[in-house]
């Protein structure tokens, strides 16, 4: 193993001595040899967390960034509401108590000091599942649960009759539908957990608590096109679509933003291993290592998975903002960058993205085919900053079994989707032109995600678009490990039985002496690339 | 409308079985005499009732509605309110009324297919606003009953070919409708269209639903809250 001298200390370039690399491969772990010169990306060390974040909180909330304090807005007989981020973020849960919980409780406390009792307390949902009683009294504490589950205290309902509002149009053309609720609201306080910079701004209310009318103008194959990173906020289309429709929403209800960020400690002490360098792990930890690797090829997958959702994450809280919503947003960022961008130094012909047991909209589920391909090509694709970690037509390489599983209560219609819609098409214009509309009115799927578990049925498309931009990029994904051939085929991924042979296929379309790159997830790792200006040189050692 | 959705009616939209109205219909004649009467041979022939459902649906149905031989038209449609507000109605399930209206929003025509009878069924397909109906019907010499049903019946895999008589005459691909049933004996309903979904399944029916991915749906809880469902 050796560091350059410019790169960062997280950028790890391979040699002769180096140990195999501990990737993931769904809920598996699996030692792969990766050729000298192979550029690793590691995830930083975690920030150190606040030391009292309750303070934190109430001092934000007292001292917001370009906004008067929450206590100066308040006044009897007011009506509020308070939308929360769901259970998308972080990943996996954070152990509690949940910072969510925690502003919520100071914004109550402020609450009750002026006299405000018309509360309701709306869990920004949008399209995904109802999050549970149980998981929703993890992340508010068992006091505020008590104190508003049900009737004030509830899932945001895209689907309920006249349970939106229309509040405009942008200039662009983009209605503007929210929570009724919260359009009605004296004031809405919106709090939520970015946990990577794809998520927080204008994203949090002009997603979480709109129905489709509103989503299909971001949420579509086109400007997801336009963005090279999701939220970036200069490259992204994405971000600019749902900067306007953001603005309109805060020129009709009045909203004091409550933005949090948390370090990327995801793994506890007994598996706070996983996010070190193989080549710096203790004895201890290698045998550790090496017993889980090997537990976990023998175990049945529902232990597996157990073994790493038991485990919530003792996430560390490094920063509260609260007040304007850009403003707000920026700092968040600020810090989100500082914890997970590493910097890289020009873009590679070959990356490898191991593809983890959880995303966002698995949490208490398999990770079933569509969401390991928005894994692929489109979070892991995405974890960037303007420049993709992959040169275009470069090759990506991901290890993950694909096997053909789906949760049948969370993710219902994702079947269909799978199984009917994507053998006719991959092309995502066509899928949202021909298939999205009908879909989208489903009656049976939306019946699910109403009063089931499920995702809405127009979240697969969604979930396809996401990779968009990826799909757009790469020239080709090769899997490894796959264990069936049917689901890479109708994903469009080429497999191979090895890393070796995916290297060797890899090596076919690239150029000479190829940059190989390694993303090294999980913990969560962001590539800040900066192009080079001259071609790279290899080096004697790197050779 | 392009396509249709067919629903099975017992135990997928209402908590509720053939017997229940048959059960009404029978206590519910002329004089208390006729009342027990009928009741009592229906209760003598429970056994074979029983067994019946076990082998055929459609043997069941025809076996059940005999009991009706005799019956006026007239009392049986004085009946068929009565029937709705004491025995269906109560037990339509809560979101029932919900699916329905997201069918009929979805520009999908809503007919209800069912082993009842016709006057079990048509106030229901009024009050929930369905498009449609296919039921049983009785037949009638002189007024009464004979305690047979007008053919074809309704039941088990007859269903299939009625309601694909009723795409057929609609205009609809069977491919882009959509079934919903509870009971392993609308297999065959479930199987003939595109989208086929399964409500508080029985035990076999819940395990071919899993075999095939068919989606199962839970339509004993409303979406409640104001703002959206309680998780």
């Amino acid at each position: 193993m050796s560091r350059s001298n410019t790169a960062h200390p997280c950028v790890v370039t391979l040699d002769h001595r180096s140990k195999p690399r501990v990737l993931f491969s769904g809920d598996q772990l699996v030692e792969v040899d990766l050729p000298v010169g192979t550029r690793v990306i590691y995830p930083k060390k975690p920030m150190a967390p606040l030391t009292d974040v309750d303070a934190a909180i109430r001092y934000s909330l007292n001292h917001p960034l370009n906004d008067e304090p929450l206590y100066a807005k308040l006044k009897p007989g007011m009506k509020i509401t308070i939308a929360v981020d769901d259970l998308s973020m972080p990943l996996p849960p954070m152990k509690g108590p949940d910072v969510r919980g925690r502003i919520v409780d100071a914004v109550l406390a402020l609450l009750d000091d002026y006299a405000v009792t018309d509360i309701e307390i709306i869990i920004a949902r949008a399209f995904h599942r109802p999050m549970t009683a149980a998981e929703i009294t993890h992340i508010l504490g068992k006091k505020t649960f008590n104190r508003f589950w049900p009737d004030r205290l509830y899932n945001h309902d895209a689907e309920r009759p006249e349970g939106l509002t229309l509040l405009g149009t942008t200039e662009e053309g983009y209605e503007v539908e929210i929570n009724s609720r919260a359009a009605e609201s004296d004031l809405l306080v919106y709090v939520n957990l970015t946990f990577v910079p794809m998520n927080g701004g204008y994203k949090s209310v002009g997603t979480g608590l709109v129905g489709y009318r509103t989503l299909r103008a971001h949420h579509n194959p086109s400007s997801i096109r336009k963005s090279t990173s999701y939220m970036e906020p200069k490259t992204s289309e994405l971000n600019k679509r749902m900067t306007s429709i953001g603005k309109l929403i805060e020129r009709r209800v009045p909203v004091f933003h409550i933005e949090s960020t948390v370090n990327n400690r995801m793994f506890d002490k007994p598996l706070e291993f996983l996010g070190k360098n193989e080549d710096e792990l203790t004895p201890t930890e290698t045998k550790a290592m090496k017993a889980l690797v090997r537990s976990l090829k023998i175990l049945p997958q529902p232990a597996r998975q157990a073994i790493f959702e038991r485990v919530p994450a003792p996430y560390g809280v490094i920063g509260v903002w609260a007040g304007e919503v850009e403003a707000v947003h920026e700092a968040c960022l600020e810090k989100c960058y500082q914890q997970l961008a590493v910097p890289i130094e020009g873009q590679a012909d070959i990356g490898v993205f191991p593809i983890p047991y959880i995303s966002p909209y698995n949490v208490g589920a398999f990770l079933n085919p569509l969401l390991v391909s928005v894994m692929a090509e489109g979070y892991l694709f995405n974890l960037n900053r303007g420049t993709p970690l992959v040169k275009k037509g470069g090759t990506a390489i991901i290890l993950h079994p694909c096997t053909d599983k789906f949760d049948r209560e969370q993710h219902a219609p994702y079947v269909e989707f799978f199984h009917k819609l994507l053998p006719q098409t991959r092309d995502a214009m066509e899928l949202h032109k021909r298939f999205e509309r009908e879909f989208s009115r489903h009656p049976g799927y939306i019946q699910m995600y109403r009063t089931g578990k499920s995702y809405h049925p127009t979240h697969p498309f969604y979930m396809w678009y996401w990779g968009e931009n990826g799909r757009q990029h790469y020239g080709r994904v090769i899997v490894v490990g796959a264990d069936n051939e049917y689901v890479p085929g109708i994903l469009g991924y080429e497999t191979a039985a090895t890393m070796s042979e995916a290297l060797r296929m890899a090596r076919e379309t690239a150029p000479e002496n190829p940059d190989i790159t390694c993303l090294r997830i999980s913990p969560v790792v962001m590539a800040d690339v900066k192009t080079r200006a001259e071609p790279r040189v290899i080096t004697a050692e790197a050779k | 409308m392009s396509a249709a959705a067919y629903f099975d009616v017992d135990g997928t939209l209402v908590d509720t079985n053939l017997l229940h109205p048959a059960v009404l219909v029978l206590a519910n004649q002329p004089t208390p005499l006729q009342s027990v009467q009928r009741v009592g041979r229906a209760l003598l022939d429970a056994p074979v009732l029983a067994a019946s459902e076990l082998l055929d649906r459609r043997m069941f149905n025809e076996r059940l509605f005999s009991h009706y031989r005799g019956i006026t038209r007239d009392r049986m449609r004085a009946l068929s309110q009565e029937i709705f507000d004491s025995v269906t109605r109560p037990r339509i399930f809560k979101g029932t009324r919900d699916l329905i209206e997201k069918c009929r929003e979805s520009g999908l025509r809503v007919v209800l297919v069912s082993g009842s009878l016709d006057y079990t069924i048509e106030p229901l397909a009024q009050y929930l606003g369905a498009d449609d109906w296919i039921a049983n019907r009785l037949e009638y010499k002189s007024g009464k009953a004979t305690g047979k049903l007008m053919r074809p019946v309704v039941a088990g895999p007859d269903k299939v070919g009625l309601i694909a008589q009723d795409a057929r005459e609609h205009g609809h691909e069977l491919a882009d409708c959509h079934a919903y049933s509870d009971s392993y004996s609308d297999v065959p309903m479930l199987s003939i269209v595109g989208h086929p979904f399964v409500i508080n399944p029985d035990r076999k029916l819940m395990r071919l639903a899993r075999a095939y991915d068919w989606p199962i749906l839970d339509i004993t809880r409303p979406p409640r809250g104001p703002g959206g469902p309680r998780a």
